[in-house]
């Protein structure tokens, strides 16, 4: 037989981008501790529906961890309480009765709120599109092991694709930089084999678009602690590396063209 | 077209509306200089620099613990051996106070490009992010992460003053060239004293996070000495630390003494 709790939450009500938002303060009765956080936020809903008001806008989709889609900001940090672990991830085992939860989005100059918690995160894909993708002819795609890559470098690679881009890090840096998102997925590509060719185009077409919506590293490390995914710092450094070796690798390509 | 509902009013996607416009590249290596990132490669090696002359200070005052000294028939306190020693350096195979002058000039343009890209980054930091509503939970930034603008301006505040307390002479008391004398006669006031503390204490967390910062900025990340950087910077910062307020308590408990009667006039 599972506890419930009974919560006051305080959470950030917003029309659109352009109209002023507020803290709204809703009483969650009778939440089973086995409710999810974003379970939690639906009970909220189908109460507020009932009595005739807008349910609160949140963003989620597959529940389980993975999509990157859901995120706010629980109690001033990024995710909530739980280290590694994405909102829909929390559950409501991690509170007790009588807790009062603040719930807002997330904040950065380059994610403006849509609507109460969610806001638009299309930034990060620009960067992603700015990588591109590998447009080297190289024929029909190779069998899976014909290219070895040494165990470190997939190793290595794959920590870096674990990220889902859910824009936590941007969200819990206080200069609003997306060095930790940039350079997972820079490092996903660029430590590859497959990635080498045009290692430094990306490298310098990704930094560069990130910098036109995102502040600067100033290396806090709050980023890394907001992750899901627990993405390390190192990518950081190995980006700051490859962008400046991008200026001089892309300037010598440059001049072979 | 539809007329604008309260749904999607003004919303077109963020990834349209860059914060700033990237500008026309100039060419390598001014470009670095044109993105963030190259910024902090140039905050880096400058603070590397900054670094470099504050140890070097440090040791070179450390000499005001050696009291008097003869060297070429002239007997001196040994911290004005040093510094008439810094004036000559090279000489005679370039003119007196020449190589003083050159590495003054590395420092101040290390300065001046130092504070430019902070100023300029922290620009760019503070259009990029906006202020939660709610408390936040830092989790991982410290006390000398998030402080860094303030302690900056500080350090930048107390070299000033003490450029104009032991450089140009800011009282009755200065004599260009007498170091020990200069020294007790400045540090001896409690208040001037307390000064140079509190300013070294700034200067110390300043170094800590920048040393950190140093090797993350510059790429210098390998897990087989990562374990090493944090407490690295925190080392040199206590080294740091420790030696330059030395200096103003030593003053004040009278360890550190000018008297003129054990000196010749020599230089």
């Amino acid at each position: 037989m599972s506890k419930q709790l009974n919560l006051t939450l305080s959470i950030w009500r917003q029309e659109n981008a352009a109209s002023r938002g507020r803290f709204e303060t809703y009483q969650a009765k009778g939440i089973p501790d086995d409710a999810s956080f974003l379970e939690m936020l639906d009970i909220v809903n189908e109460g507020l529906i009932s009595e005739g008001e807008l349910p609160i806008e949140f963003p989620h989709d597959c529940r389980e961890g993975i999509c990157g889609t859901c995120g706010v900001m629980i109690d001033g940090r990024a995710h909530g309480p739980e280290l590694g672990t994405a909102t829909c991830q929390l559950h409501m085992r991690k509170y007790n009765d009588g807790d009062t939860i603040v719930i807002e989005p997330w904040r950065a100059t380059a994610f403006p709120v849509i609507r109460d918690l969610v806001v638009d995160r299309s930034p990060l894909d620009a960067i992603i599109q700015a990588g591109g993708y590998i447009s080297a002819p190289t024929g029909t795609a190779p069998d899976a092991n014909e290219i070895a890559v040494p165990k470190e470098v997939a190793d290595s690679a794959m920590d870096a694709a674990a990220c889902i881009g859910c824009g936590a890090c941007v969200a819990a840096c206080p200069n609003s930089a997306a060095q930790l998102f940039t350079s997972a997925k820079l490092w996903h590509l660029n430590s590859l084999p497959q990635g080498q060719p045009e290692r430094f185009k990306r490298a310098e077409a990704m930094v560069e678009t990130m910098e036109q919506f995102f502040g600067s590293c100033t290396n806090h490390g709050e980023c890394t602690e907001a992750c899901p995914k627990e993405i390390p710092q190192d990518f950081i450094a190995y980006l700051n590396r490859d962008f400046v070796k991008s200026k001089r690798v892309n300037r010598t390509m440059a001049s072979r063209s | 077209m539809a007329a604008p509902t309260a749904a999607n009013q003004g919303h077109t996607s963020s990834a349209d509306r860059p914060l700033r416009a990237t500008p026309r590249s100039l060419p390598f290596p001014f470009s670095l200089y044109q993105t963030s990132v190259g910024k902090k490669w140039v905050m880096a090696i400058t603070g590397l620099m900054l670094i470099g002359f504050v140890v070097v200070h440090m040791i070179g005052n450390l000499k005001l613990y050696l009291g008097v000294i003869e060297l070429d028939g002239v007997s001196d306190y040994d911290v004005d051996h040093y510094a008439h020693a810094l004036r000559e350096l090279l000489v005679p195979l370039v003119p007196h106070g020449v190589v003083l002058w050159i590495m003054r000039l590395g420092l101040i343009a290390g300065f001046g490009l130092h504070i430019h890209s902070a100023y300029s980054l922290s620009r760019s930091n503070m259009v990029a992010n906006q202020a939660y509503e709610s408390k936040r939970d830092w989790l991982a930034a410290n006390f000398a992460s998030r402080s860094m603008r303030y302690t900056g301006v500080i350090v930048l505040l107390y070299l000033i003053f003490h450029l104009a307390d032991l450089t140009w002479g800011r009282a009755d008391w200065f004599e260009h060239g007498e170091v020990q004398s200069n020294v007790v006669n400045s540090l001896s006031n409690p208040l001037v004293a307390l000064i140079y503390i509190l300013a070294n204490i700034a200067v110390a967390i300043h170094i800590y996070h920048g040393m950190y910062s140093m090797f993350q900025s510059l790429g210098i990340n390998n897990p087989s000495y990562n374990w090493l950087r944090q407490g690295a910077a925190r080392s040199l910062a206590i080294i740091i630390l420790i030696g330059n307020i030395s200096f103003p308590l030593a003053v004040l408990a009278n360890i550190i003494e000018f008297d003129p009667s054990l000196i010749t006039a020599g230089y």
